[in-house]
């Protein structure tokens, strides 16, 4: 089954009174319980790439399917209640919720889903203990650092267990050995859950967990290819 | 506890000053608000007491037409009787009977035209202050007793003093010519100038005698604990006398048209001042909350790509503005309450007040009067015009995008 499809997208940017074509009809196919890199230099489109699949911003002309759904006709509140079923979210950085400590950022989004007090509990308990931050569950984002906040995030977007990860830079503030940590997680989701990966980086650690590489430039896609895992 | 609400309570507090702040706005606000309309209502009670418990009294039993159309036969038949019914079955002392007619008094040298009542000496001082405001010679005290107590102004005009005579001439019920002279008793001071100028008292039993009553009376003066009892005991003198059809009883407000005026003109400017007021504290809110949300559109941004949508965002925004006004509520209720209730016990006075009512024989202090509708009502209005406010700010959110949202820092 086809997780996410794009069709043809464009997309076009004004910047003063020149026009940069942010996604440059795009097509691309991504498969259930694939683990994808996008990698691209800086400004190649990765972002507004990933924002067109989560349904954060329509695209100037094309298709997106998600799951069989095409959602770039949606209205907004569909499409926020097609996020918060169905994908959840890494972004880059400083993306918690300042005033709720690790879990009850955790539930915050289970909360929202309609999860029993309960569950929510027990379920922000053991994803932390999961991402490698047992004991900190009490721990507001600022007595955290880069790394153990990113991990946080990262608790918080698969929690619900989606079918699809949308990860834009999610090792940018991270050290090597944090980054490794987090794309094992990452690969073992992917494989015990066939949760679908979309990754966009221009890191080259990260490229190496990649099944498959998909290489932007100036918002087309110059390169797609399998890799086995290292 | 339910995230959202922990969230909502935790954003309150991220500015916890500017959340004071606004907070205080609140407190200050409905302090002033329960202690102003506490004390205008303490006014108003007070306006009622000095009008009504110098002569009119709370209520009045009376024929059907005769408060529209004061004419001698529109009688209330065996007055006294009917009076002393009531002190019984009320078991109330407040009530007396009169009689009224319209007379020309006439002394040595000058007449003029008085409106006359019949009073019972015994319970005449239980429901108006004139007995109590001799400033010369006494009041009445036998129910046949040919005598008579005028106003200062009328003992002025018909240059009379105590113990003078005083002809009496006029029409009795039945048309015939009536005619008596009687002898001034006392020289009252109401401080009323109608009352002063054109009202004598003399005992029922010579009122009915003179004016050929037969027994029968104008008007049954009842006075109620106090105000806040008028109604009741109006409602409860009616049902006593629907058996008896010929009779209606007067509320204060029909009998003093003017007090009730006054309340309201007096009423509509106050409400003009507190809704100022409100006003302000309700820009200070959408001031803060506006600022609350802006400040946090990166983080908004953020939760609505998690997928919350815009309308429970706002939701959010609107749970926040509902704690702090239910603590500014909470809490400026308390402080108006006790402030008040100081007030309630001690009362308030103001140069000049002390002997302005001391002329209406009473107390020289306001009292406010506290009651549930004046402690919560400023606060309960401060409260939803507070959650008015945050309206705007949290309608804003709808117009929020995330991508844009995030961008900003
Ligand atoms: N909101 C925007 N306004 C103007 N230009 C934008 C906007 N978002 C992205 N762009 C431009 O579109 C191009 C692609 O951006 P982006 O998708 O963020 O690339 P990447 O994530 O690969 O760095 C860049 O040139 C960027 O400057
Ligand atoms: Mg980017």
């Amino acid at each position: 089954m086809t997780a996410v499809r794009c069709i043809d997208l464009c997309k076009t940017y004004r910047q003063g009174d020149q026009d940069i074509k942010a996604l440059d009809h795009l097509s691309v196919d991504i498969e259930k319980g694939e683990f994808v890199c996008l990698m691209s230099p800086s400004g190649g489109g990765k972002t507004t790439l990933l924002n067109a699949i989560g349904g954060l911003d329509i695209p100037d002309s094309g298709e997106v399917w998600i799951a069989g759904e095409r959602i770039d006709q949606m209205s907004k509140g569909q499409l926020a209640d097609l996020r918060l079923a169905n994908i959840g979210f890494v972004f880059q950085a400083y993306n918690l919720i300042p005033v709720l400590t690790a879990q009850e950022n955790v539930e915050f989004v289970m909360q929202i889903q309609g999860v029993p007090a309960a569950e929510r509990h027990d379920k922000s308990f053991a994803i932390l203990q999961e991402v490698g931050l047992k004991g900190l569950e009490t721990r507001r984002p600022a007595e955290m650092s880069g790394g153990q906040q990113q991990r946080v995030a990262v608790a918080r977007a698969i929690v619900s267990r989606p079918e699809l990860v949308l990860a834009d830079e999610p090792t940018a503030n991270l050290d090597s050995k944090t980054s490794a940590e987090l794309m094992e997680l990452f690969t073992e989701l992917n494989e015990h859950h066939n949760t679908t990966f979309v990754i966009a980086t221009h890191d080259r650690r990260v490229q190496a967990y990649a099944k498959r590489l998909v290489r932007m430039l100036d918002g087309r896609i110059v390169d797609d290819i399998e890799q086995h895992a290292a | 506890m339910n995230v959202v609400l922990r969230l909502a309570w935790r954003n309150l507090w991220r500015h916890s000053r500017r959340t004071w702040l606004t907070i205080g706005a609140m407190v200050f606000s409905n302090t002033l608000l329960v202690f102003m309309i506490s004390l205008q209502f303490g006014m108003y009670g007070l306006m009622i007491d000095n009008t009504l418990q110098v002569f009119s009294g709370h209520m009045q039993i009376q024929a059907p037409g005769y408060k529209d159309d004061q004419k001698m036969r529109q009688v209330v038949p065996d007055v006294q009787p009917l009076a002393a019914r009531l002190r019984s079955e009320l078991d109330s002392e407040t009530i007396a009977a009169r009689g009224w007619a319209f007379g020309l008094a006439s002394s040595e040298e000058r007449s003029y035209g008085i409106g006359i009542y019949g009073v019972e000496p015994t319970f005449e001082s239980r429901v108006s202050n004139i007995p109590g405001l001799i400033k010369e010679g006494r009041y009445l005290e036998q129910n046949d007793a040919m005598e008579i107590v005028i106003g200062t102004m009328l003992a002025r005009n018909l240059r009379i003093n105590v113990g003078d005579e005083l002809t009496i001439l006029g029409s009795g019920l039945d048309g015939s010519f009536a005619a008596a002279v009687v002898v001034v008793a006392g020289i009252f001071d109401s401080g009323v100038r109608e009352i002063d100028r054109n009202i004598a008292e003399m005992p029922l039993g010579t009122f009915q005698d003179v004016f050929y009553m037969n027994g029968a009376g104008h008007q049954v003066v009842l006075l109620a604990p106090d105000l806040d009892q008028a109604e009741a005991l109006q409602t409860r003198v009616a049902t006593m006398l629907s058996a008896n059809d010929a009779l209606v009883v007067q509320g204060w407000d029909e009998l003093q048209p003017g007090v009730k005026q006054a309340i309201q003109a007096d009423m509509s400017s106050a409400f003009f001042m507190y809704g100022i007021l409100v006003i302000l504290v309700a820009f200070s809110v959408l001031n803060t909350q506006l600022m609350s949300v802006l400040e946090r559109t990166h983080e908004f941004g953020i939760v609505m790509a998690l997928g919350l949508k815009p309308g429970r965002l706002g939701r959010l925004v609107m749970l926040e503005t509902t704690m702090m006004g239910f603590i500014g509520l909470l809490l400026g209720a308390i402080a108006g309450a006790l402030f008040t209730t100081w007030f309630t016990v001690n009362g308030f006075s103001y140069p000049g007040m002390e002997e302005m009512v001391a002329k209406f024989n009473l107390p020289g202090r306001v009292y406010p009067r506290a009651t549930l509708v004046t402690m919560f009502a400023g606060p309960l209005v401060v409260f939803l015009c507070t959650l008015a406010a945050a309206i705007y700010p949290a309608l804003r959110l709808r117009r929020l995008h995330p991508v844009e949202a995030m961008r900003t820092n």
